[in-house]
């Protein structure tokens, strides 16, 4: 916020993954021909939707929850300067320091020399989806840094040299055999005759992050919350990696994108439990870690907090778009997605995909340059239901179709039906003339661009003999004759 | 009482039974029916598309065609829940605050048929007989936009001789969303797909809905899939008093 001069910044170019390098019904037309993935994806959401959705039964308060959660974050939007230099007071006076990044060529930079400072060629880096957002892996990478990922998913993913495609379950795309293969051709040191049976691949990916966890002294987090009153920091996990990162290293770096401010310690306790039920389908995550500062002798010794903007204060301007920034990572919006669960995450070119990555990747870099994703929806909304605090994605996804670049023709066309439809009789004449058209033509199963890809699918329906509009007419002559 | 029938453009043009079925269902009940013929499209195509520009004289068409009526009634769950939801965004949007009030209080008298008939007319039972084998899409603008609930399913149950059946998946989107069949036509058409096995598990010979473009979508993939199954809108059936 200090950096802000008036004009908001979107998430710059060449750096990150918030772009794809194609439009988002090229790259779905991949995932939609590969059988294997669809069938992943369809089991692996459906057991995740039917677990979220038994736990999130059992409270009787979950739509107070929701309007709580979703109350919590206006509040933060907000005010949201005073909360930040409030955090960075906090954070200060408990012995960490604050860096403050513009966009991801400031974050990966900032990052980049702190860890050349600590002498270290290689850190840890517990599963975050900011760091992924700026691409910091590779920027490491290019500084002759080494990043090994903890979390299991995320691990997979990169010994696959491949992208996550889901917020939560990076891997949901991968099942048990590929992920052998994957273990057997990319992890150091590990047993060539490994099986496919899950124990068995979690105990080599144990063995193999432990050397790992016991000999790296830096770490690279990201946050799932920070309480500006406290300074504290806060991540929610499953599997206890990353509480092995957060407390083993020397150096603690953690990447947060300034949107997960908190005002209070007791805020906590409401996205505490939004958060495990949609996420995971669990009554609360199995590791919460909070840290506040440095502790002398105990834990790591050096903190640093880097506050990312990256495009956030651009969204931040938008009083309607502002409340994508209130999403807290849960992913149960991809999880009833009927679009995700059939063209993967992937197909969003985006760290973020799903119906939140639909409308704030475009959000980040500006829609022109993300201008298919928000209309990777059918709005039908079950996003909106799903959602623990409440953002409105259907809305969101129609004010930024509102601001996409529009193809010429079909603005031309939106033009002159809107033209027609605004006078009644024209419309009626119109509306005979195109029943004429079609008495004339073939019974549509070859419809020219842009109408191909209906009768790709589907067939038209039958023209009516009359419209109602004459029907009408023609019913109230005859009422007025008889 | 006297009510004002919104066809919707859909309906008007391609799908005239539903609206004429509104009609007589309506008048069976004892209702005067009226057609403002200054009427034609809610603009919902435009605004979802991302055309609210277009969509503004539109808007003030609906409003000023239907502003003088105390109850108005469309069959589409999903053109009313843009006349509720997104009328006064775009005339908010455009600077016209008088616009964007009368646009929020005309939509709070517009009703989906399945509305007027449980909330404002009091019936469920409407006398009608349909005696096949249904099964019930519930539109994803209808559930979740306009929130109309079990209305349809009650409206239904009532119906003499008429065998319902459970939809598998049935609150799935069937992957129409207007221009999303256009843009999206691939993974549009494989959200259809299992649309259509739901409903051919069935076993049911009808499908029915409370919105016509749903129902074309559905119909067109069922057509294509040479399936022996008919589409028809909900109002269609809550007219039909035929003998056996
Ligand atoms: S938008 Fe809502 S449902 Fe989707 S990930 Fe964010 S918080 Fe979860």
């Amino acid at each position: 916020m200090t950096t802000f001069l008036g004009m908001p910044a979107t998430a710059p170019r060449g750096v990150g993954q918030l772009r794809g390098d194609r439009t988002f019904p090229q790259a779905a037309h991949a995932a939609l021909g590969d059988a294997q993935l669809r069938r992943n994806l369809r089991h692996a959401t459906a057991t995740i939707r039917s677990r979220s959705g038994r736990v999130i039964a059992e409270l009787p308060d979950w739509q107070q929850l929701r309007a709580a959660g979703s109350a919590l974050k206006a509040d933060v939007m907000a005010r949201l300067p005073q909360l930040l230099q409030q955090l960075e007071a906090r954070v200060s006076e408990a012995g960490g320091v604050v860096h403050w990044a513009a966009d991801a060529h400031e974050a990966n930079a900032i990052v980049t020399d702190l860890v050349r400072r600590t002498g270290s060629d290689r850190v840890i880096k517990v599963k975050s989806m900011a760091t992924q957002e700026i691409g910091l892996n590779e920027a490491l990478e290019a500084a002759g840094i080494t990043p090994v990922e903890t979390d299991l998913a995320e691990l997979i993913v990169q010994l696959g040299d491949d992208r996550p495609s889901h917020i939560l379950v990076p891997a949901i795309h991968r099942n048990r055999s590929e992920i052998r293969d994957i273990f057997r051709r990319s992890m150091p040191g590990v047993d060539p005759d490994l099986t496919d049976d899950p124990p068995v691949l979690a105990a080599a990916a144990r063995k193999y992050l432990r050397e790992t966890f016991l000999s790296t002294t830096v770490a690279v987090s990201g946050a799932n919350f920070a309480v500006a009153e406290t300074g504290t920091l806060a991540v929610v996990e499953s599997e206890g990696n990353g509480r092995m990162c957060l407390t083993l290293p020397d150096t603690l770096i953690t990447v947060m994108g300034l949107e997960k401010v908190v005002p209070t310690w007791a805020d906590l306790e409401v996205f505490l439990q939004l958060l495990p039920r949609s996420s995971t389908g669990e009554r609360m995550n199995p590791y919460t870690s909070m840290w506040t500062g440095v502790t002398p002798g105990d834990g790591p010794q050096n903190f640093h907090l880097v506050l990312l903007d990256n495009g956030r204060s651009a969204v931040l301007a938008d009083p309607v778009g502002r409340q994508a920034l209130h999403c807290i990572r849960c992913s149960a919006c991809l999880n009833v997605c009927p679009v995700y669960e059939r063209t993967g995450g992937h197909a969003y070119g985006s760290v973020y995909p799903g119906p939140i990555g639909a409308v704030l990747s475009p959000q980040l870099t500006g829609v022109a340059d993300n201008a298919s994703l928000p209309y990777a929806s059918s709005l039908c909304g079950a996003c909106f239901d799903a959602c623990p605090v409440k953002i409105d994605i259907p809305s969101l996804l129609v004010h930024l179709r509102n601001r996409a670049p529009h193809p010429r023709a079909e603005r031309a066309m939106m033009r002159a039906a809107a033209y027609l439809m605004d006078r009644p009789r024209a419309y009626a004449r119109a509306q005979r003339a195109a029943k004429l058209a079609r008495i004339a033509g073939r019974r549509g199963r070859g419809l020219p661009p842009p109408l191909s890809g209906w009768t790709a699918g589907r067939d038209l329906p039958p023209l009516p003999e009359q419209t109602f509009r004459d029907w009408w007419a023609r019913r109230a002559r005859a009422a007025e004759e008889a | 009482m006297r009510i004002a029938l919104f066809a919707t453009c859909l309906a008007d043009t391609l799908f005239p039974e539903a609206a004429k079925a509104t009609v007589r269902l309506l008048e069976r009940l004892g209702h005067e029916v009226v057609f403002p013929l200054e009427q034609t499209c809610c603009g919902q195509m435009h605004v979802n598309t991302g055309y609210q520009r277009e969509a503004l004289p539109l808007v003030r068409r609906y409003v000023s065609v239907f502003g003088g009526f105390d109850v108005i009634v469309a069959p589409s769950g999903s053109c009313v829940g843009s006349i509720r939801h997104q009328h006064e965004t775009v005339a908010a949007r455009a600077g016209e605050r008088g616009l964007a009030e009368r646009a929020r209080d005309v939509g709070s008298r517009t009703y989906e048929l399945s509305e007027l008939l449980v909330d404002v007319l009091g019936v469920e039972d409407v006398g009608a007989y349909y005696p096949h084998r249904v099964t019930y899409h519930p539109t994803c603008h209808s559930l979740r936009t306009t929130r109309v609930g079990d209305k349809p399913l009650r409206l239904l149950r009532r119906v003499r001789g008429l065998q319902l059946v459970d939809l598998p998946a049935a609150e799935q989107c069937c992957g129409f969303g207007g221009t999303f069949a256009l843009k999206n036509a691939e993974t549009s058409t494989a959200m259809l797909a299992d649309k259509i096995s739901g409903i051919l598990s069935t076993g049911a010979r009808v499908c029915t809905a409370g919105d016509v473009s749903c129902l074309m979508h559905i119909g067109g993939g069922l057509s294509r899939r040479g399936a022996d199954v008919r589409t028809v809108h909900l109002a269609e059936i809550l007219a039909a008093t035929e003998a056996p």
